[in-house]
């Protein structure tokens, strides 16, 4: 029932499907960390290596973990715990705010995917 | 009773065109009930149809079937000349003319399946290209571009293989032939 050329077909067809999802829903891969605290810059570090920042805020510590290519926040004092629960951000232009403690974690990249994000 | 006076010419072209026309637009009908998670995203039985008719009758005939398809589905559902019509359309326009170059590829190696793919992928293009220029921005049609095409792809391959087996199935390629039959008293 399937000859060659269909085999061939379906298979660029999933190819083409796989780059379109690629395309469509990867954003560009950050490669910058901007850590905030009262809506000041503490600390822009690239995301080469692995390493763990402390910020301090009204709650207590955040703790923001870094590693090649990808970047979170670890531990935070915020009661409902939201900017943990985002989990590893990795694309340009994602975020993760720890409101009640005033640390946010942005990661940028090459080129930016916003000129300015207001909370 | 009143007899009518105009008698237009019927060939037995035309009424296997129509007959088969109807079997399309019945898949429509039926496929309009099967409710669907995402609007657009439906399995296009009706190229089944289409598709058959183009590996036994040609191109022409195919174009035919599509074009009344289009009509009276819009027709019958409700929805002639709404959005909804136009994008079926410019669908059914871009799958044909893909199937009319698809068709010249060499039998040995592409089957139906490899027709079926290309043409919901011509479907999904055509409609895809109509809406983001007509009724939706762009950038809001990129981000469903690959929930489209995933269903292209798998609808399509389903599609390509129901053809396949119509064709070559003994029994059911002999009802196929048959109903493609004029009737023998008009």
């Amino acid at each position: 029932m399937l000859r060659a050329g269909d085999v061939g077909v379906l298979l660029a067809g999933a190819g083409f499907v796989i780059g379109l999802t690629v395309v469509a829903w990867g954003g560009p891969r950050g490669d910058t960390a901007v850590i905030r605290a009262a809506g000041q810059i503490v600390e822009t570090t690239a995301l080469t290596h692995a390493r763990t920042l402390s910020v301090k805020g009204p709650l207590g510590t955040t703790e923001i973990e870094i590693e090649p290519g990808r970047a979170r926040v670890a531990v935070d004092p915020s009661p409902r715990q939201l900017c943990v629960k985002q989990g590893w951000l990795t694309q340009s232009g994602q975020a993760a705010l720890c409101l009640p403690n005033q640390v946010s974690l942005e990661i940028r990249g090459r080129t930016a995917a916003y000129d300015t994000l207001g909370y | 009773m009143t007899r009518s006076v105009i008698e237009l010419p019927v060939t037995p072209d035309d009424r296997r065109i129509a007959r088969l026309a109807a079997l399309a637009i019945g898949l429509t009908l039926v496929e309009a009930a099967i409710p669907s998670p995402i609007p657009g995203v439906k399995p296009g039985l009706a190229n089944i149809v289409i598709l058959l008719v183009l590996l036994q009758f040609g191109w022409r005939a195919a174009a035919w079937v599509s074009a009344l398809r289009i009509l009276a589905g819009g027709l019958l559902l409700g929805s002639l000349f709404a959005p909804g019509f136009w994008l079926s359309a410019a669908g059914a326009l871009t799958s044909l003319l893909v199937l009319g170059l698809a068709q010249h590829l060499p039998q040995r190696h592409f089957g139906p399946v490899s027709l079926s793919v290309l043409a919901a992928f011509g479907h999904i293009g055509g409609q895809l290209a109509l809406a983001g220029w007509w009724l939706l921005p762009a950038a809001a049609l990129l981000k469903l571009l690959p929930v489209f095409a995933a269903a292209a792809l798998i609808f399509g391959a389903v599609n390509g293989v129901i053809v396949a087996r119509l064709l070559a199935g003994p029994a059911s390629s002999g009802r196929q032939s048959a109903s493609c039959l004029p009737p023998s008293a008009p």
